[in-house]
């Protein structure tokens, strides 16, 4: 994934200053809570939700499953409607393409539409590395490019910045990359945005390239669908000469039909919105209308190893609404930044270890990013089982064992630094299956009980650090049911 | 009816309390209650933390020592979702694997005859008012694998409501993780702390005594936390308070 983020530290490393950062902590709250209970109510009016997120999970499933077979269609229907379809198998590659096609328009700059795609692949920086500049025009993108900052949540990229944050970035920043923001401009959401709408008018007339990713791609028509709030996806849809899609080859569908499903459950669960404000869809060119020129970039990075793990696959499923996100208590405390990627939060964690490995420290330490309650997987609307894919990669971690990576199997080892907690493991397990041992265990231990510090030595300092351990009883149940109940105890 | 009391090894070992608890709430039930002797630990810690082949073994010793009962009854929402929801998972994992369907059929015995504590009384004795009596103040956090793994729903409150002498005040934000999550209070000490304040936090603002829950572990963080913070308030395992009658009441 994106340069940006390589070298970072272990989960727990990157969120302890997010924890401690009460004006984050307060700004994430307050927008994950705000939104979290619109979501309920959102998905509460729809009375087949249960059989809309099994049929968005069925659809993508039986797609996933034909991956090949409905790659091959939609390149068949999109050029066949006149555009042109690019494969990538890696970053490097489909930023090679870009901006060979970026060159050969003889531009300079290009207008984008948010999109995770091109975030993954860092595709700002690759152009910007060629002389090309690109200007992001959803709302939250430019604060976030404005302030020279990284994304922190998937919707809403600048979920992280109150709006005094967003008055002194526009401020300061505007004049530099186009027209600046009005004088005595103040923290109000309308003046904020009509700042935002004069900067950006500016470049959607200007430009001759458009860059987007999609949510969506129709196999059967070959058209390319976005949903948005805003509409400045829409400018840059329409208005360029040339427009360049870049999306991950898991965005497919078979049908203009199956978006029916999740043109419903996409909305609900990101903005809780019933229906989203801007639906676009683009098929190819047209005479006298829109681009004059297509080019599809379909992006692997990862996909297809992914997609050869069973139980891992699932995750390809997401439709990248935010729900978990906005749900996630870890989230909530560690902030987007924290988990070393684009994409943050339960899914980040389940999605940046299988699309880069875990041999890195922070994709090792992702899927411990959790506490496994289970809100996630409630939300999700493809129903994917978050919890679980997390304890399937957190197996990969310690115990290593047999994954596809750039389409071979190799053997991977468990990873460093879990020798300890592996031999703990081992420890534990062996007195568990001798109840004799276990009981010895806890007799010695209540013998001593006195000796006991309420504070641990080690890695579980971290525990006792901040919450009291409970005493040790004088007798553990078993004894007191040996001598109060003694005959009967069926043991064995 | 005879059932087999799967006490967890953290209760077993640190809260032997909820132990005898159960013991005698379900014997006033009319339940002859077992302790078999040999039982020790189900392995979600293992599972949940990445060490499946360690898991194995106790998941197998698990249905060794409880295979032949009517039915199990814990008084632990996650251990009772590891038995249920992850049992299964680990027979399915294993035949993946090419392993055949060994584990899985040593497994699949004790799977539907498990029962979080609050469920058996409710589905299978169907008794909501258990003959109670706690004249406390008292707000309840539904744990996240009882809530969302097992389902328990309801099931605790209405029991808790039927209580005599009992004030059950609602907890906001009730149904977010307390922050526990086994090795994830290790290893993300720092969210895991911020998260158990939040919830304390919480909890204090409704100005109960008590704040009861179905799970040791989530209690143990909750109330280390509590005492850390200094409010005064108590964790008791809903089993405690379930037991507690004016002849012999809990504290
Ligand atoms: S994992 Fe599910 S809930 Fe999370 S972003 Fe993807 S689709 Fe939405």
């Amino acid at each position: 994934m994106s340069g940006t983020y390589l070298g970072m530290p272990a989960f727990p490393k990157a969120a302890h200053g997010a924890v401690h950062d009460s004006t984050l902590r307060g700004n994430l709250r307050h927008a994950t809570h705000t939104i979290r209970a619109k979501r309920a109510k959102a998905v509460a009016e729809v009375s087949d939700w249960a059989e809309l997120r099994e049929a968005g999970k069925r659809i993508k499933d039986h797609t996933l499953r034909h991956l090949d077979r409905y790659l091959v269609r939609l390149e068949e229907s999109v050029t066949a409607a006149g555009g042109t379809v690019h494969w990538a198998a890696d970053a490097d590659e489909a930023n090679r393409i870009v901006t060979d096609l970026v060159k050969a328009t003889g531009e300079s700059e290009v207008v984008k539409v948010k999109s995770m795609a091109t975030q993954e692949i860092g595709l700002n920086e690759a152009l910007e590395a060629e002389g090309i500049r690109a200007y992001e025009t959803d709302l939250a993108e430019l604060i976030v490019q404005l302030g020279k900052d990284r994304p922190s949540h998937i919707l809403v990229p600048a979920i992280h910045r109150n709006r005094g944050e967003i008055r002194d970035i526009f401020t300061h920043e505007m004049g530099e990359w186009g027209r600046p923001a009005p004088e005595g401009l103040t923290d109000t959401p309308a003046e904020l945005a009509e700042a935002a709408r004069l900067h950006l008018r500016e470049k959607f007339l200007r430009a001759k390239v458009g860059v987007s990713g999609a949510n969506f791609m129709v196999a059967e028509t070959g058209t390319l669908v976005v949903v948005e709030s805003e509409g400045n996806g829409r400018m840059c849809l329409t208005l360029p000469e040339t427009l360049i899609s870049v999306v991950g080859i898991e965005k497919i569908v078979p049908t203009w039909r199956d978006l029916e499903v999740f043109l419903q459950t996409l909305p609900r669960s990101s903005t809780a919105e019933r229906m989203n404000p801007y639906t676009s869809t683009w098929t190819g060119t047209t005479d006298d209308d829109g681009p004059r020129t297509f080019h599809l970039v379909l992006l692997d990075n990862g996909r297809t190893d992914t997609l050869a793990d069973e139980v891992g696959r699932q995750a390809l499923r997401c439709i990248r609404c935010s729900a978990c996100l906005n749900v996630c208590p870890v989230y909530e405390r560690a902030g987007g930044h924290a988990y070393g990627s684009v994409y943050p939060g339960p899914i980040g964690a389940i999605l940046s270890p299988q699309l880069r490995g875990v041999t890195s420290e922070i994709d090792a330490s992702l899927p411990y990013a959790s506490s496994l309650c289970g809100a996630c997987y409630e939300v999700c609307p493809v129903a994917i089982d978050i919890p679980e894919v997390l304890v399937h990669l957190r197996e990969r971690v310690v115990e290593g064992g047999e994954v596809t990576a750039q389409g071979n199997k190799v053997v991977l080892k468990p990873a460093k630094g879990h020798a300890a907690e592996r031999a703990a493991m081992r420890a534990a397990r062996w007195a568990f299956s001798r109840p004799g041992a276990l009981r010895t265990g806890q007799r010695l231990a209540s013998r001593t009980r006195r000796l006991h510090p309420r504070s641990l030595p080690g890695p579980g300092r971290a525990w006792s650090g901040t919450r009291d351990l409970p005493a040790l009883p004088a007798e553990p149940f078993r004894d007191w049911w040996q001598r109060t109940h003694g005959g009967r105890d069926g043991a064995k | 009816m005879r059932v087999a009391l799967f006490l967890t090894c953290v209760n077993d070992t640190l809260y032997p309390d909820t132990g005898r608890a159960v013991v005698k709430l379900l014997t006033r039930l009319g339940v002859e209650v077992d302790f078999p002797m040999a039982q020790t630990c189900c392995g979600q810690a293992h599972y949940n933390t990445g060490y499946r082949h360690e898991a194995e073994p106790l998941a197998r010793h698990f249905s060794d020592v409880f295979g032949e009962y009517e039915a199990i009854v814990t008084p632990s929402g996650s251990c009772g979702a590891m038995v249920r929801e992850l049992y299964p998972r680990m027979g399915e994992r294993a035949r993946a694997e090419g392993r055949g369907d060994a584990l899985a059929a040593t497994l699949a015995p004790v799977v539907p005859k498990t029962y979080e504590l609050t469920e058996f009384l409710v589905d299978v004795l169907g008794v909501t008012d258990v003959g109670a009596y706690y004249p406390h103040k008292v707000t309840y956090h539904p744990t996240c694998h009882g809530l969302r793994g097992l389902g328990l729903g309801e099931r605790p409150r209405r029991l808790l409501k039927a209580v005599k002498g009992l004030e059950l005040v609602e907890l906001p934000g009730a149904e977010e993780c307390c922050g526990f999550g086994g090795t994830f209070a290790l290893k993300n000490s720092d969210v895991s702390a911020a998260m158990g304040a939040d919830k304390v936090h919480n909890a204090e603002s409704t100005g109960a005594e008590v704040l009861c829950a179905a799970d040791n572990s989530c209690l143990m963080h909750i109330g280390g936390t509590m005492a850390r913070l200094r409010t005064g308030m108590r964790p008791v395992h809903i089993a405690e308070i379930l037991a507690s009658t004016e002849e012999e009441p809990a504290a």
